[in-house]
């Protein structure tokens, strides 16, 4: 076949002319990090409140938490990222809309891209922080209540410390799909590493050295969180406390 | 904000479900039966006890599982050209269709996925009925075919539909590519009518209703078909 391998091509300089095509894609993988932390903590800090709600005995709450997570679950990230950046705008007065649509490039679609990923995926950790509390035997949130404790405090001090230690393994790869599901901001103009490869792919034409180079950054970069997480779940882990084996399949 | 026209909606709706949701759906089911298929030869692959068969099934999985889906959609559409050259044994990269190459990319990517669900589905059938098929005489295609794959699949049938419907909503990927699916067909027409907001919101509410009632039935067929041990 007649493919010309150029593997030199991350040396030269790149469309910008200011960064080599190496240094793109460092920059692409500096954007899917800091949208996946930003998107991540409000995955995380949502996800728990909304996990938290649909574990309590109030109807409402349950409701609310369980309608949260059918409508982020049952529309497809792609679509979601569009409402937040197509639809939004329009919807809101028009002052706001028109500020939102003027913020300068990468903002523009960072904004949207990290309150669209945090509320999906905030979605799917409130599903790992419920079954993480409904896998605790009823007898610790009795044992709060026998020794005094409100609902908060039962949450606060029993609950939810040993809830996180159990689902460390699924909200691993939670943080893996939040980092894979970045990606899909390309489509509303973030350049993160899957964006920088494709445009090094059609500014240069060595579709396979770029493709390669992002193959091999997701595998390392999904090496050292899976190791991050690890040595996270060993460190905090408590004593005689084994947490259930992450139920396979499924995902993404 | 009064300034909104549905009716695009109407006047657009047959070839957004002749062309669009035809492409989504033919693309669903065709990756769906594929990725199952190739899924159960890659679990059973795993799960051998020759280092061979299992560590490159193991390597394709990590592999497949630890990249994005956009940027697989990318690598196949670029790939399968010059694969099919190479099987062909063309000297230039064939040309394969928008449709043939989605086809492809979502079959090998959701087999990852498909080949975990079938291997936890594999070591839910206890040891015993293997051994047990043995016993018979059976040999392994048969034990396989006969014994373990069946209650593998019944034991795992939620557990694949809902992968299936996260295959439904992940084809949408597809509009990267300008492929006319769903999605795709509504932005063209969305683009073509300054008409963004009604058409996105449309597409979300058609993707949501779907999805929605997919789930409940297999909420519903999951304690149906629940065996009781």
């Amino acid at each position: 076949m007649n493919y010309n391998w150029n593997w030199g091509i991350f040396f030269e300089m790149s469309a910008d002319g200011r960064h080599t095509w190496l240094m793109t894609l460092v920059i692409g993988l500096g954007w899917t990090l800091l949208t996946a932390l930003c998107a991540g903590v409000i995955a995380f800090l949502l996800g728990s409140a909304l996990g938290v709600m649909r574990t309590t005995p109030s109807k409402w709450a349950v409701r609310v938490g369980n309608a949260y997570v059918e409508f982020f679950r049952n529309i497809p990230l792609l679509v979601q990222l569009f409402l937040w950046f197509f639809v939004l705008p329009e919807l809101l007065p028009k002052g706001i809309g028109t500020a939102i649509k003027q913020m300068t490039p990468p903002w523009a679609s960072f904004v949207p891209a990290v309150l669209g990923l945090g509320l999906f995926t905030a979605a799917r950790v409130s599903e790992q922080v419920r079954a993480g509390i409904q896998a605790l035997s009823r007898g610790q949130g009795q044992a709060g209540t026998a020794l005094g404790l409100t609902l908060p405090q039962r949450y606060r001090f029993v609950l939810l410390p040993m809830a996180y230690r159990i689902i460390m393994p699924p909200l691993t790869s939670e943080t893996m799909n939040l980092i894979k599901n970045t990606s899909v901001a390309l489509t509303i103009g973030l350049v993160e590493l899957t964006a920088a490869a494709r445009s090094m792919q059609e500014f240069t034409f060595q579709v396979f050295e770029a493709f390669t180079a992002a193959t091999v950054i997701y595998i390392i970069v999904n090496l050292i969180v899976v190791n991050l997480m690890r040595w996270l779940e060993k460190s905090i882990a408590v004593p005689g406390f084994i947490g259930p084996a992450a139920v396979g399949g499924g995902g993404h | 904000m009064g300034a909104f026209d549905f009716g695009v909606i109407e006047r657009s709706i047959g070839y957004l479900f002749r062309e669009g949701m035809t492409f989504t759906l033919t693309l669903t089911g065709l990756a769906a039966l594929g990725g199952i298929v190739f899924g159960t030869l890659l679990a059973m692959m795993r799960l051998s006890s020759h280092k061979w068969l299992s560590l490159p099934a193991t390597a394709y999985v990590n592999l497949m599982r630890s990249i994005p889906l956009l940027l697989v959609i990318f690598w196949f559409y670029f790939l399968v050209p010059y694969i099919g050259a190479w099987i062909t044994g063309s000297p230039r990269p064939i040309q394969v269709g928008a449709f043939a190459s989605s086809v492809i990319t979502f079959m090998m990517f959701e087999a990852a996925y498909y080949s975990e669900i079938m291997r936890a589905g594999i070591q839910s059938v206890s040891r015993g009925q293997v051994w047990a098929g043995f016993a018979l005489g059976l040999n392994y295609w048969q034990t396989m075919g006969k014994v373990v794959l069946p209650q593998a699949f019944r034991n795992m049938i939620p557990i694949l539909l809902t992968q299936t419907i996260i295959l439904f909503q992940d084809t949408s990927l597809v509009y990267v590519l300008s492929i006319t699916d769903f999605l795709g067909a509504a932005s063209k027409i969305a683009q073509r009518d300054g008409r963004l907001v009604e058409m996105y919101l449309f597409v979300a509410l058609v993707y949501f209703i779907i999805s929605f009632l997919l789930s409940y039935i297999v909420k519903i067929m999951q304690q149906k078909i629940a065996i009781i041990r």
